[in-house]
C-alpha cells in the first residue's frame, strides 16, 4: 500500500475533525436562518478554555466540558444580539471572532504567564489515540489490514465522534420534528410563527447546538490534535468550515465531503512543503493553501453549480404582516 | 425640542455614547477579572498615549491606519455592502507599494516614486476589492463570504510573493529588500526638525496628512457629489435607486473600488512611512479594526476620525499596559475592538426602547 | 364547544402601532356556522383585527371570546388550539417543503416526523374528499399554482382542527374560475358547520357569499348588516364614509398626435415570469389613458416597462421617435432625460428614500441634472432651494427640506413625489396609484394637478385599482386582466359594471352565454 497516500489520508481525517464539528455547527445555525461567521471565534475560545481547564483540572473531559460551556456562551451572545435584539448577524459574528481572539490572548497571559500559551498537556490531560479492536487480526489481510491499522484505527475518540455526528445531524435535520421546524424557520420564519411556533426559541436552540459543536471542535484542536493552546491556533479552521458549509450547500453529507476535500488539500500541502517536483520545481504550497477559498469563491460565483442558501438566512425576523 | 429632533439626538449622540460606555464597562470587567485595577490601567493608557511626545506620535501613527480602514468600511456600508475584506485589501495594497517602489531606480526623485507608490497601494487595494464587488454585482455571490475568502487568498498570495518572488537575495526572512530612501515618506519629527522644532522621534509620518485629506475627500464625495448620492441611495433603498436611474451593479463596483483603495492606503503608512520594506502581516488586525472604527464613528468621516484616535490610543496604550503590567497582554485592545463591534454594531439599538420610554414622560409633560 | 351559538365575540379591541391607531375599540360578533364578511378599504384595520384574533399580534386592550369562552392569546398556538385557522393574504408556506410537510408544521405530534406524516396523509386525504380539496400531497409547494396553494392553506387550518377559518383577501390573486371554486369550497365548509370570516374589499364577493357583513373604516367598526338586507351601494358608502365621490371638473380633452405607442408588448417581472402579454395602445398628447384592473394583473410590470425599469421581452415601445425593444433597452435615466416622468405605485419602496431628507428625496432621478451639478460637485444649496419651491407649489407640509422623508404623512410624501415629477415639465407622465393611502384633501389636489397636466398638452398614462379614480380622470380606459388587455373604451361611455366585467375578463363569456340562451 502506498504509504504516502495512507499517511495523507490519515492526516486528512485528523484535519477534517474540527472542520466537521464547526461546519455542522454552522449548518444548524444557518439552516435556522442565522448567519454564523463566528465559528472561528467559538472554536478558538473553546480551544483555549479546553486546554486551560484540562491543564488545571488534569482531565481532558473537564476541558471538553468547559470548552462546550465557553463556546455556548459565545453562541448565546450571538443569539442575544441577532435574535433578541435583531442586530446585524455579520457584525455580531465579527465581534465574536475578534473578542475570542483578544480574550484568549489576554486571559492566557494573565492566567498562565507563558506569553499567551497554556502549559503543555501531559498525556492524561488530553485525548489520546485509541487502537480499535481487531487490528492484530485484520493486519494479516493485505491492503485492508494496512488501511484498518493506519487509517481507521489509531485516532482519538473525538475523530470517531465527528464521523458519527454527521449521520446524526442528517437524521435530526431530515427525520425529526425539530429538524422540520429548523428547516422551516430558515426558509420562511413567518410560516413558522403563524403555525404557532416561536421563531426565537427555535433559533436559540439551533445556535446552542452550534455552540456545543464548536466547543467540541475547539477542544479537539487544543487537547487532541495538539497538546496545548497557542495563539490563534484555530488558524482559520472556522472559516474553512464556513467555506465547506457553503461548498456543501448546507447539506450534511455534501458538507462532509467538502470537509474531506479541504482537509485533504491541507494534508497534501504539509507533505509538499519544499518538495521539488522534477520539471516544475518547488511546489508553491501557498497555492494549495488558497484552494479551498478559491473553490468556494468560484462556487459562489455560480461557475460550478449553484449554492443557494436557506432563504431567510441573514435577515432578523421582525414580526409584521 | 420636537419629537423628531429629540429622536435625532437619541439616535445620533446618546445611543452611540451609551454603547461605547457599555463597551468600556465591559472591558473594565475584563480587567477586574484578570486582577488589574481598571482605573490604574486607564491611567497608564492615558499617560502612555497623551503623556509624552513619543506616545502621542505612536498613537497618531496607529490612528492613521484606523482612519484608512475605517473609511474603507464606512464607504462600503453606505452602499449597503459589508466589506469585511479590508485586511486583505490592505495587505495586497502593500504589494502595490512594493512593486511600484522596486520598479523605480533609486536615483529617481521622491516626487515621482512616492506618488507612484501611493497610486500602487490604491490600485492594488481597489483591485482586491473589485473582484468580490464584481462577483456580488454580476454573479450574485455574497460579498461578505467572498471578501472573507479573499482575505485568506491574499494571505497566501503575499506569503508566496514574500517567500518566492520579492525576498531579498541571500536573506532567510520572507521580506523584500529595504526600499531606497527616495521612497520613504518623511517622518513628522523630521519635518518638524526641518522647521526648527525638535520633537521626539516616532513612526508618525506624512501619511497622517493623507488620512485627514482622505477623510475630507470621502465626506465631500459621499454628501456633495452625484456619485456619493447614488451610493447612499443604493444603500438605503435599491428599488428607489433603480427607479431614480441609478445602476446598482455599477454602484457596487465603484464603491468596492473606493473602499479597497482606502484600505490599501494602510500600506502607505506602514511600508512607505515606517517599515520601508514589504513584510508579512504588516496590516495585521487593522482591517478588522476598521469595522469597529466605522461602527463607532457612525460611518461618518468626522466620527471615524474620533474613533480612529480612540483606537490609536488603545493600541498604543495596550503596548504601554503590557510594558507596565506584565500580567496584561497588549491584545487587550483586540478585546476592546470586539466589544465595540458588539455594542456599537450588533447591539446598536439595545438601549433605544429604554431611552425612548425613559424620555416619554418628560415629553408628555411638555 | 361546537354547540355554542356564537363563534367569535370581540369586545372593544384596541391596538396601536406607534402613532397609528390600527384598531379603535372594535367589537364584532360572528355566529357559528355562518360566513361573515368584513369589508373596508386598504388600511382600515381588518387585517390587524384578524391577526389579533389569530394571536399573531396582541391587542393593547379588549376581550376575545371564542365559542363563548374568554381567551387570551399570546401566540398563534393558543388561537389554533381554540379552533381558529387563518389563511393569510400572503401564503405562509415553506416553499421547498411538500404540501404534507407544510401542513404538519407546528402540529407534528411526536418527535419523529415519519409517523406524523403518515397520520397526516390519511387525514388530509379524508378532508380532501370531504370538502373537495384534493391536492397532491408530495409536491413541493413552490411548484403549485396560487389556487392550489390556497387549498393547501385551508387544509392546513382544517387539519389543525379549525372550526373557524379566517381568510384575508383570498381572491386577490385568484382568477375568476379559481374564485368560483373557492366559493364552492366555502359552501361545503359551511355545510359542515365551519364558521368562515372573509376579509375583502370586493363588495361583489360579500354580496354573493356572505350571511352577515361588518364594515370597518379608519380602524373603527362602523356597521354590521345582514347581507340580504343591504346593498353594494350602502356598503360602499359605509366603507368610504362619504356620500359623493370626488368629482373633478374637467373639460373635453383636446388631444393631439400620439406620443407613446406600445406595440405587441411582452414583459416579464423580476422573477422572470411573464406578466404582460401582447399589449397594444397609444397615448396622445393632451389625454389621460386610464388603465384599470384588479391588483396584480400586470399593471405594475407594465409601468416598470414603460419607465425603463424592466426590459421588454418582446414587442416595442415608441416614444419621442425612439424605439425601445428587447435588444434596445433604454433605462430610467435616459427615459427621464427624454421627458418621461414616473410617479411610482409604491411611494415608500420606490418613490422616495425614507431615510433621506426631503430635499434629497426630491433629488431622486435628477441628481445627474446639469444645472444641479457644478463640475464634480452637487449644488446642495440649489437642491435645497428646488425642494423648497416644490414644497410651496404643491403645498407639502411641513415645508422643511431638511426633515427626514419618513416623517411626512403619506399624503405629503405623495405630493412631494408628484411635485418632483410634474415640475420638470415632462411630455409623458406615467402615474401609478397616485392617491393610494392618501388623505382626501391630497387626493383632490393630486387629481386636479393630473388634469392640469393633461390640459397643458401632456400625455398621461394612469394606472389605478380605484375604478372611480380611473373613471373620473381618464379620457380613454383600457382594462387589464392577467397581463392582457380585456377592454378598451371611451371614458364617456364607460360604465362601472362593464368595466368590472372586463376586469374579470368575464365580458366575452357572459356575452357568449347570452348568445347561447337567445
Amino acid at each position: 500500500m502506498n504509504e504516502f497516500l495512507l499517511n495523507t489520508l490519515d492526516a486528512t481525517l485528523r484535519y477534517s475533525t474540527p472542520l466537521i464539528f464547526a461546519s455542522m455547527a454552522g449548518l444548524f445555525s444557518e439552516r435556522s436562518g442565522v448567519v454564523d461567521i463566528g465559528l472561528e471565534g467559538k472554536m478558538l475560545i473553546a480551544a483555549f478554555i479546553s486546554a486551560a481547564a484540562a491543564s488545571v483540572f488534569g482531565s481532558p473531559w473537564i476541558g471538553l466540558g468547559a470548552a462546550i460551556l465557553a463556546s455556548s456562551i459565545f453562541a448565546m451572545i450571538h443569539g442575544f444580539a441577532t435574535i433578541t435584539h435583531k442586530g446585524n448577524q455579520i457584525v455580531s459574528g465579527v465581534a465574536i471572532n475578534i473578542m475570542a481572539s483578544g480574550l484568549t490572548m489576554v486571559l492566557g497571559l494573565a492566567w498562565f504567564k507563558q506569553g499567551g500559551q497554556t502549559p503543555a498537556l501531559a498525556n492524561d490531560e488530553r485525548f489520546l489515540s485509541i487502537t480499535l479492536p481487531g487490528v492484530d487480526i485484520i493486519d494479516y489481510i493485505p491492503i485492508l489490514g494496512d488501511i484498518y491499522r493506519e487509517l481507521i484505527s489509531g485516532h482519538n475518540i473525538l475523530v470517531y465522534l465527528a464521523l458519527l455526528i454527521v449521520p446524526l445531524v442528517w437524521w435530526v435535520v431530515n427525520r425529526t420534528r425539530f429538524g422540520l421546524r429548523l428547516r422551516a424557520v430558515g426558509e420562511n420564519p413567518k410560516a413558522v410563527d403563524t403555525a404557532g411556533l416561536s421563531v426565537e426559541r427555535l433559533r436559540y436552540k439551533a445556535l446552542l447546538i452550534g455552540g456545543i459543536l464548536c466547543g467540541i471542535g475547539g477542544a479537539y484542536i487544543a487537547t487532541a490534535h495538539n497538546a496545548q493552546f497557542t495563539k490563534e491556533m484555530t488558524a482559520g479552521a472556522g472559516f474553512i468550515a464556513l467555506a465547506a458549509l457553503i461548498f456543501g450547500k448546507w447539506r450534511p453529507y455534501t458538507v462532509l465531503s467538502a470537509c474531506f476535500l479541504f482537509s485533504f488539500l491541507k494534508a497534501l500541502e504539509d507533505r509538499l512543503q519544499s518538495v521539488i517536483i522534477p520539471g516544475i520545481g518547488e511546489v508553491p504550497v501557498q497555492f494549495i493553501e488558497a484552494t479551498p477559498y478559491l473553490l468556494t469563491v468560484i462556487l459562489l460565483a455560480g461557475f460550478i453549480g449553484r449554492a443557494i442558501p436557506p432563504k431567510a438566512v441573514g435577515e432578523p425576523y421582525i414580526k409584521e404582516l | 425640542m420636537t419629537r423628531d429632533t429629540r429622536l435625532a439626538w437619541i439616535n445620533g449622540l446618546m445611543l452611540p455614547l451609551l454603547n461605547v460606555l457599555t463597551a468600556f464597562a465591559a472591558i473594565a470587567i475584563v480587567f477586574v477579572f484578570i486582577n488589574v485595577d481598571p482605573i490604574e490601567a486607564a491611567k497608564i493608557v492615558i499617560h502612555g498615549t497623551l503623556g509624552y511626545e513619543e506616545g502621542v506620535g505612536y498613537t497618531l501613527y496607529y490612528a492613521t491606519n484606523f482612519v484608512f480602514t475605517g473609511l474603507a468600511v464606512a464607504v462600503a456600508f453606505h452602499a449597503g455592502l459589508f466589506n469585511i475584506g479590508g485586511e486583505g485589501q490592505a495587505y495586497v495594497g502593500g504589494l502595490g507599494v512594493a512593486l511600484a517602489v522596486l520598479a523605480f531606480d533609486p536615483s529617481i526623485s521622491p516626487w515621482v516614486v512616492i506618488p507612484a507608490s501611493i497610486m500602487g497601494s490604491l490600485l492594488f487595494g481597489a483591485l482586491w476589492a473589485i473582484v468580490p464587488g464584481y462577483l456580488q454585482a454580476y454573479r450574485g455571490s455574497h460579498i461578505v463570504i467572498t471578501t472573507i475568502m479573499f482575505n485568506f487568498i491574499a494571505s497566501a498570495l503575499m506569503v508566496y510573493m514574500c517567500v518566492h518572488v520579492l525576498r531579498e537575495v541571500g536573506q532567510m526572512n520572507p521580506q523584500s529588500k529595504m526600499f531606497p530612501e527616495t521612497a520613504w515618506l518623511p517622518f513628522i519629527h523630521d519635518i518638524f526638525a526641518g522647521i526648527g522644532y525638535k520633537i521626539a522621534p516616532s513612526p508618525l509620518n506624512l501619511s497622517i496628512v493623507l488620512a485627514l485629506l482622505f477623510s475630507l475627500l470621502v465626506w465631500i464625495f459621499l454628501w456633495h457629489t452625484r456619485w456619493g448620492y447614488a451610493i447612499r441611495a443604493t444603500g438605503k433603498n435599491t428599488t428607489a435607486a433603480v427607479y431614480g436611474g441609478i445602476k446598482p451593479k455599477k454602484v457596487i463596483i465603484l464603491t468596492m473600488c473606493i473602499s479597497g483603495a482606502l484600505a490599501g492606503l494602510v500600506a502607505v503608512n506602514e511600508l512607505l512611512g515606517y517599515q520601508h520594506r514589504l513584510m508579512l502581516d504588516f496590516q495585521y488586525g487593522y482591517g478588522f479594526g476598521g469595522i469597529a472604527v466605522a461602527l463607532m464613528g457612525r460611518n461618518h468621516p468626522a466620527g471615524i476620525l474620533v474613533a480612529a484616535l480612540l483606537f490609536g490610543m488603545l493600541y498604543q496604550g495596550g503596548m504601554e499596559l503590557a510594558f507596565e503590567l506584565p500580567n496584561v497582554s497588549r491584545h487587550i485592545v483586540v478585546v476592546m475592538q470586539g466589544l465595540v463591534i458588539l455594542f456599537c454594531g450588533a447591539l446598536e439599538y439595545i438601549y433605544k426602547p429604554r431611552l425612548v420610554r425613559f424620555l416619554a414622560p418628560i415629553e408628555a409633560s411638555e | 364547544m361546537d354547540n355554542s351559538h356564537i363563534a367569535i365575540e370581540l369586545i372593544d379591541v384596541d391596538k396601536h402601532f406607534g402613532a397609528v391607531h390600527a384598531n379603535d375599540k372594535v367589537s364584532l360578533t360572528v355566529k357559528t356556522g355562518t360566513i361573515h364578511g368584513i369589508v373596508g378599504e386598504n388600511g382600515a384595520g381588518k387585517s390587524t383585527l384578524m391577526s389579533i384574533l389569530y394571536g399573531f399580534y396582541q391587542a393593547d386592550s379588549g376581550h376575545i371570546k371564542v365559542f363563548e369562552k374568554d381567551c387570551k392569546f399570546t401566540s398563534s398556538r393558543q388561537s389554533i388550539d381554540a379552533g381558529i385557522g387563518m389563511v393569510h393574504q400572503h401564503f405562509m408556506l415553506v416553499e421547498n417543503f411538500t404540501v404534507l410537510e407544510n401542513v404538519i408544521l407546528g402540529t407534528e405530534g411526536g418527535a419523529l416526523i415519519s409517523e406524523s406524516l403518515e397520520k397526516a396523509r390519511k387525514e388530509l386525504t379524508r378532508l380532501g374528499v370531504e370538502y373537495g380539496l384534493e391536492v397532491d400531497l408530495d409536491t413541493p409547494v413552490e411548484l403549485l399554482s396560487v389556487g392550489i396553494l390556497q387549498r393547501v392553506e385551508i387544509l392546513k387550518g382544517l387539519y389543525k382542527g379549525a372550526k373557524i377559518l379566517i381568510l384575508d383577501e383570498p381572491t386577490g390573486v385568484l382568477t375568476p374560475q379559481e374564485t368560483d371554486e373557492l366559493f364552492r369550497i366555502f359552501s361545503a365548509l359551511k355545510e359542515q358547520g365551519v364558521t368562515i370570516i372573509l376579509i375583502t374589499h370586493k363588495l361583489r364577493e360579500i354580496m354573493s357569499i356572505t350571511d352577515q357583513v361588518s364594515v370597518m373604516r379608519d380602524g373603527k367598526m362602523v356597521a354590521h348588516r345582514q347581507t340580504n338586507e343591504t346593498s353594494t351601494e350602502e356598503l360602499a358608502e359605509l366603507m368610504i364614509g362619504r356620500k359623493v365621490l370626488l368629482n373633478i371638473d374637467k373639460s373635453e380633452s383636446k388631444s393631439g398626435s400620439p406620443v407613446l405607442k406600445v406595440t405587441n408588448l411582452h414583459v416579464s417581472n423580476e422573477q422572470g415570469i411573464e406578466r404582460v402579454s401582447d399589449i397594444n395602445f397609444e397615448v396622445c398628447s393632451g389625454e389621460v389613458l386610464g388603465i384599470a384592473g384588479v391588483t396584480g394583473n400586470g399593471q405594475g410590470t407594465l409601468l416598470k416597462a414603460l419607465t425603463g425599469i424592466l426590459p421588454l421581452t418582446k414587442g416595442s415601445i415608441e416614444v419621442f421617435g425612439k424605439i425601445i425593444t428587447s435588444d434596445n433597452h433604454l433605462g430610467p435615466r435616459i427615459l427621464r432625460e427624454l421627458g418621461i416622468a414616473h410617479v411610482p405605485e409604491d411611494r415608500q419602496r420606490m418613490g422616495l428614500i425614507t431615510e433621506f431628507s426631503a430635499s434629497e428625496s426630491a433629488l431622486l432621478g435628477y441628481h445627474n441634472d446639469e444645472h444641479l451639478n457644478q463640475g464634480l460637485l452637487l449644488k446642495k444649496a440649489l437642491v435645497k432651494k428646488n425642494c423648497e419651491s416644490l414644497m410651496s407649489s404643491f403645498d407639502v407640509r411641513p415645508a422643511d427640506p431638511n426633515l427626514k422623508s419618513s416623517n411626512f404623512s403619506g399624503g405629503n410624501q405623495q405630493k412631494l413625489i408628484v411635485a418632483r415629477e410634474f415640475e420638470r415639465d415632462p411630455e409623458v407622465l406615467i402615474i401609478g396609484q397616485p392617491t393610494r393611502g392618501v388623505d382626501i384633501g391630497a387626493i383632490e389636489f393630486i387629481r386636479k394637478r393630473i388634469i392640469a397636466m393633461r390640459d397643458a398638452g401632456k400625455a398621461v398614462v394612469l394606472v389605478s385599482v380605484e375604478l372611480e379614480e380611473i373613471m373620473s380622470l381618464s379620457d380613454r380606459i383600457i382594462v387589464m386582466c392577467d397581463g392582457q388587455i380585456t377592454g378598451n373604451v371611451d371614458a364617456r361611455d364607460a360604465e362601472e359594471r362593464t368595466l368590472g366585467l372586463m376586469m374579470a375578463n368575464a365580458l366575452t363569456s357572459s356575452e357568449k352565454n347570452q348568445e347561447v340562451q337567445s
